[in-house]
C-alpha cells in the first residue's frame, strides 16, 4: 500500500487520523477531545475532506505525543468501527503471521 | 574476530551518552521529529507500522558467543523474544519503545555492539563473505579491511549527511558471496600479474527502482591506498550527488548522468590531492588492527575423522551434512550452516532462546564465533569434523537444522507490509507458503539450487532483482499483487532477473512459482544443470508460456 | 540566530551587503559569490574585511584565487541533512590552507557542531539560541575519533601508533600488510 503519508487528501468514505505514540511507537488513533487512543471504537470518525483537515492540521500540531500522523480509511458496520484497508488492518491487528516463537 | 580497544569501546559509551541526551530532549519536545529523525536513524531506530524498529550491526557479519547472548538479552528485555536477521548482515527488533532505547544500547555497548550508521544518508554496514577467514578458496581475509574502513567511515565528519544512504561490501574470493557487484562500493580482493594482493573498485552498484551492476572504476588498487581512494570516491559522491530528488540520489545515478569515464576522472583527480597523505596506510597501522583480530588455537586434524565416518551411516545426518556443511580451508574442520528457514516459518527469524542456544554451541564447537549470513542464515565457521555429528545433535533440537540450504526453501524476504510502513505488499507469508509447498526435502534437493528473494516494494530490501526467481510485492486497487523475475544471480556473474509475466494476485503467487519450479524440471536437459543456467540457456519464452499458459 | 566562535556569543562583525547595494566602506563586509567574483579587483583594496557567501553547489576551486586576503568564508547548508559543505570546509581547510574564519550558516543545529568543528569551520550561525549556549558541551561529546580531519584534533591513527602494539591477544595471526 502506498504509504499514506504521500498521498493528498480526498476523503470519500469515514476516515480517522492515525499516528504512532512517540514514546513507544504504538499505533494510536485521534479522538474527539484532542487525545490520542490505541482504541480505534474510540476514535474520531469523519466524513468530509474539511472535517479530514481539520482533525489532521490538529494532530500534526499535537508533536509531542504523536508522529507521522495521516488520514487512514475505517469501514463502519452496526457493532463497530474496522480498519479500512490491509495496511491499516495490519497495524491495528499486528502482524498476519505468527511471531517466531509463538506457533 | 575483532576485538575493541579502550578507543572503540569508548567511542561506542560516548555515542550511547549522546543518544541519551538527543532521545530526553526529543521527548520533551525540545527536537522536532524532523530534526530527530535523521539522528535516530543514524542509530538505526525506524519507526515501523507497529512500533520503533532498531538494527544493529553485525559487523562484516561476525559475532561472538558474548554477543549472541547480548543479543538475546535485548529481545527478551526491550522486545517480544525475536529477532530478524537481514540481508546486510545487521539483526533487527521490531517491538522496540523508544524511551528505552538509550538503556538497551547501553547494555549492546556493554558487549560492543550498536546500531551507528544502520540507517540514515551515511556509510551502512560494510559487508563481506559470511565464510571470510575461513573459505577455502579466499587469498586472505577481507575483514581486516572491512574493519579498517569501518573505523574511517564511522561518525566521518564529512560524510555524515549524504545525498542517500551508502553500502559498501568486500570479497577476497574468486567466488563472490557477498554480492559486491550490487553495492554502492565494490571490493573485489585478488593478485595482480606480480604476486601483489590489491582491491578491484567496482562504484554504483545497487537494486531499487533502478538497479545497476556497479562498474569497475579502479581494477588494481593496491592496499596502501584504500582508504584515500575511498575518500575521494565518497568526496566526489558527497559533492555532486543529487539532492534535488530522493529517487536519483544514489552514486549509481551519478555514475550514470556522468558516465563511468568522467566519474573516474573526477574520483581520480580528488585522489592525487591525498593519496599520499593522512590516508596512506602504512603497515603498522595496518598490522595494528590486525592485531585485534583474534583467530582460533586450531588443532591439527585429519579429514574425515571416524566420529564423522561412523555418522554418515545415519541417512538423516548425511542429508543434512551434505546440505548444510561446506569446505573449510584448513583439514579436519568445517563450516557450519544454520538454516533459519523452518517449513512454513518466518526467514531470517530466530527466537531469543535459540539464539542463546546458539551462542553456547557456538562456545562449545566454534570457538565462540558465529556468522550471519545476507542469506538471512547464520554459520559456525569453525567447527571441527568430529564434532558434526553432536553439532547436528544439538542443532536439530534447536530447529535451526533444516537441511534447505541454498535450496527452494531457502528463502530470502524482507519483513514486508507485516511490519513495514515502506511496503506495498507481504513477503512473509509468502515466503511461508512457498516453503510450505516444496517442504518436501526430495523435491527441493531435486530441483537443486534456487535461491528465492522476495521484497515487499521496489526499495528492493529482500534483493528481488537478482533472485534466481524473484518476487516484488506491487500494489494494485489496494490489492497485492507480486511480479515475478527469473535469471537474477548475485555472484561474480551478476546479473538482474527479466520480468517472467503480469504480476499476479495474493493467492496465486505461490502457484506462480510451483509452475516456474515444473517448467524448470521439464526444460532442464539433465538434472544436474542448476535452475540459473537453465533459464541462461533457454531464456525466459520458454518459462513464460508454460507459467501463464493457464493464467 | 546566534553567532558562536572560540566557544563564544559574539556579535558578528560583518555586515551582509545584498546583491548590487553598494559595499560599505572601512566595515566588515560581506558579499555573495557573484559579487565577489565580479569586482574582485576593487575589492581587494577595501580596507576593511572582506567577507564571501559561497552556495553549496559550486566548486571552491574558483574561490581559490582569492583566499590569500579575503578575512571570511561563509559556507551555506540549506538544510542540516545538506552535507555539501563538509567537503567545501575540508577543503578550504586543508587543501588550499584558508586561514580565515570559516563560518556555517543556513540550519545549523547543536547535533552537527561536532562534525562541523571537525570539517574545519571556526565560526557558527547557530539557528537555535539554546543551541548556542550549549556550544561548549556539543563539541566536546567525543573523545575518539577514528579520522583525521585539518582540525588538530589526534585521530586513532595516531593514537594507536603512539601507544604502541595492543596487548598480545590469543593466538594473533601473522599480517603481512
Amino acid at each position: 500500500m502506498t504509504s499514506p503519508l504521500q498521498q493528498k487528501l480526498k476523503v470519500t468514505g469515514p476516515v480517522v487520523v492515525t499516528a504512532n505514540r512517540l514514546g513507544d511507537g504504538a499505533v494510536v488513533y485521534r479522538s474527539a477531545d484532542g487525545s490520542w487512543t490505541k482504541d480505534l471504537a474510540a476514535a474520531a470518525v469523519v466524513t468530509t475532506t474539511p472535517a479530514a483537515v481539520d482533525l489532521l492540521t490538529a494532530a500534526l500540531a499535537d508533536k509531542l505525543k504523536a508522529v507521522d500522523a495521516y488520514v487512514a480509511p475505517v469501514e463502519l458496520t452496526p457493532q463497530r468501527v474496522l480498519p479500512g484497508n490491509l495496511r491499516e488492518r495490519i497495524r491495528f491487528n499486528g502482524p498476519t503471521v505468527a511471531l517466531p516463537g509463538e506457533r | 574476530m575483532y576485538i575493541y580497544d579502550d578507543f572503540d569501546r569508548t567511542l561506542v559509551d560516548e555515542r550511547v551518552r549522546e543518544f541519551r541526551d538527543q532521545v530526553a530532549r526529543r521527548l520533551s519536545g525540545e527536537l522536532t521529529e524532523e530534526e530527530f529523525k535523521p539522528l535516530r536513524l543514524m542509530n538505526g531506530v525506524y519507526l515501523q507500522l507497529h512500533a520503533y524498529m532498531l538494527r544493529i550491526a553485525i559487523p562484516y557479519g561476525t559475532l561472538s558467543s558474548d554477543q549472541m547472548r547480548m543479543l538475546a538479552h535485548v529481545a527478551r528485555r526491550y522486545d517480544r523474544n525475536y529477532g530478524h536477521f537481514t540481508t546486510r548482515q545487521n539483526i533487527q527488533f521490531n517491538w522496540i519503545k523508544l524511551e528505552e532505547l538509550p538503556d538497551a544500547m547501553a547494555d549492546l555497548a556493554r558487549a560492543g555492539l550498536h546500531g551507528m550508521q544502520t540507517s540514515g544518508n551515511c556509510v551502512r554496514n560494510i559487508t563481506t563473505d559470511q565464510w571470510a577467514g575461513v573459505a577455502p578458496d579466499e587469498i586472505e581475509d577481507p575483514r581486516i579491511w572491512a574493519e579498517l574502513l569501518r573505523q574511517h567511515l564511522t561518525l566521518h565528519p564529512e560524510f555524515s549527511f549524504l545525498p542517500r544512504k551508502f553500502k559498501i561490501a568486500l570479497t577476497a574470493s574468486a567466488h563472490d558471496r557477498a554480492a559486491v557487484k550490487i553495492h554502492d562500493i565494490g571490493l573485489h580482493m585478488h593478485r595482480n600479474g606480480v604476486g601483489e594482493t590489491g582491491f578491484e573498485v567496482m562504484v554504483g552498484g545497487g537494486l531499487g527502482r533502478t538497479p545497476f551492476l556497479g562498474k569497475t572504476i579502479k581494477p588494481f588498487l593496491p592496499k596502501r591506498d584504500l582508504l584515500s581512494y575511498v575518500e575521494a570516491i565518497m568526496r566526489t559522491y558527497n559533492q555532486y550527488g543529487r539532492r534535488d530528488n530522493i529517487y536519483k540520489a544514489r552514486i549509481k545515478i551519478l555514475v550514470h548522468e556522468l558516465g563511468a569515464e568522467k566519474f573516474t576522472r573526477e574520483v581520480e583527480e580528488e585522489w592525487q590531492s591525498i593519496k599520499d597523505g593522512a590516508l596512506a596506510l602504512d603497515p603498522t597501522v595496518v598490522a595494528d588492527i590486525a592485531a585485534r583480530f583474534r583467530y582460533p588455537e586450531y588443532e591439527a586434524l585429519e579429514d574425515n575423522p571416524p566420529e564423522l565416518a561412523q555418522a554418515r551411516a545415519d541417512n538423516r545426518f548425511r542429508v543434512w551434512l551434505d546440505n548444510s556443511v561446506a569446505n573449510h580451508k584448513l583439514a579436519g574442520y568445517a563450516i557450519v550452516t544454520l538454516s533459519l528457514k523452518p517449513a512454513g516459518g518466518p526467514p531470517g527469524d530466530a527466537t531469543a532462546q535459540q539464539m542463546d542456544a546458539i551462542a553456547d554451541l557456538a562456545e562449545r564447537y566454534s570457538f565462540g564465533e558465529i556468522r550471519v549470513g545476507h542469506e538471512q542464515n547464520l554459520a559456525l565457521p569453525h567447527v571441527a569434523q568430529r564434532d558434526l555429528p553432536a553439532l547436528w545433535r544439538s542443532l536439530e533440537e534447536i530447529g535451526v537444522a533444516t537441511p534447505n540450504v541454498n535450496l527452494i526453501s531457502d528463502i530470502i524476504a524482507c519483513p514486508g507490509l507485516d511490519y513495514c510502513s515502506l511496503a506495498n505488499a507481504r513477503s512473509i507469508p509468502v515466503a511461508e507458503e512457498i516453503s510450505r509447498r516444496f517442504k518436501d526435502l526430495d523435491l527441493a534437493r531435486n530441483l537443486g539450487r534456487l535461491h528465492i528473494n522476495i521484497s515487499g516494494c521496489i526499495n528492493a530490501c529482500g534483493h528481488h532483482h537478482i533472485g534466481h526467481i524473484g518476487i516484488l510485492g506491487v500494489e494494485k486497487n489496494g490489492e497485492e499483487y507480486y511480479q515475478v523475475t527469473i535469471g537474477g544471480r548475485a555472484d561474480e556473474n551478476a546479473e538482474l532477473g527479466k520480468i517472467l509475466g503480469p504480476a499476479v494476485p495474493y493467492g496465486e503467487i505461490a502457484d506462480v512459482v510451483e509452475d516456474v519450479a515444473a517448467a524448470y524440471l521439464e526444460l532442464r536437459d539433465r538434472p544436474g544443470e542448476l535452475f540459473i543456467d537453465t533459464v541462461a540457456r533457454v531464456g525466459v519464452d520458454p518459462f513464460k508460456e508454460r507459467v501463464y499458459a493457464a493464467r | 540566530m546566534r553567532l558562536v566562535k572560540a566557544g563564544r556569543i559574539i556579535e558578528d562583525r560583518f555586515v551582509r551587503v545584498l546583491d548590487d547595494a553598494p559595499v560599505p566602506e572601512g566595515v566588515a563586509a560581506v558579499l555573495p559569490a557573484t559579487r565577489l567574483l565580479a569586482d574582485a579587483r576593487d575589492l581587494v583594496l577595501r580596507q576593511a574585511p572582506t567577507g564571501v557567501i559561497w552556495p553549496n553547489d559550486r566548486k571552491i576551486a574558483e574561490l581559490a584565487p582569492y583566499l590569500d586576503w579575503i578575512a571570511l568564508v561563509a559556507l551555506v547548508f540549506p538544510t542540516f541533512r545538506d552535507g555539501r559543505a563538509y567537503s567545501q570546509a575540508r577543503l578550504l581547510r586543508e587543501r588550499y590552507q584558508f586561514r580565515g574564519e570559516l563560518r556555517a550558516t543556513g540550519q545549523v543545529l547543536r547535533d552537527q557542531l561536532l562534525f562541523l568543528h571537525r570539517a574545519g569551520f571556526d565560526a557558527f550561525e547557530v539557528t537555535k539560541d539554546s543551541d548556542a549556549a550549549t556550544f561548549a558541551e556539543a563539541v566536546h561529546r567525543y573523545s575518539v575519533f577514528y579520522q583525521p580531519t585539518g582540525d588538530g584534533r589526534g585521530s586513532t591513527l595516531t593514537a594507536r601508533r603512539a601507544r604502541g602494539p595492543s596487548p598480545v591477544i590469543q593466538n594473533p595471526r601473522e599480517y603481512a600488510a
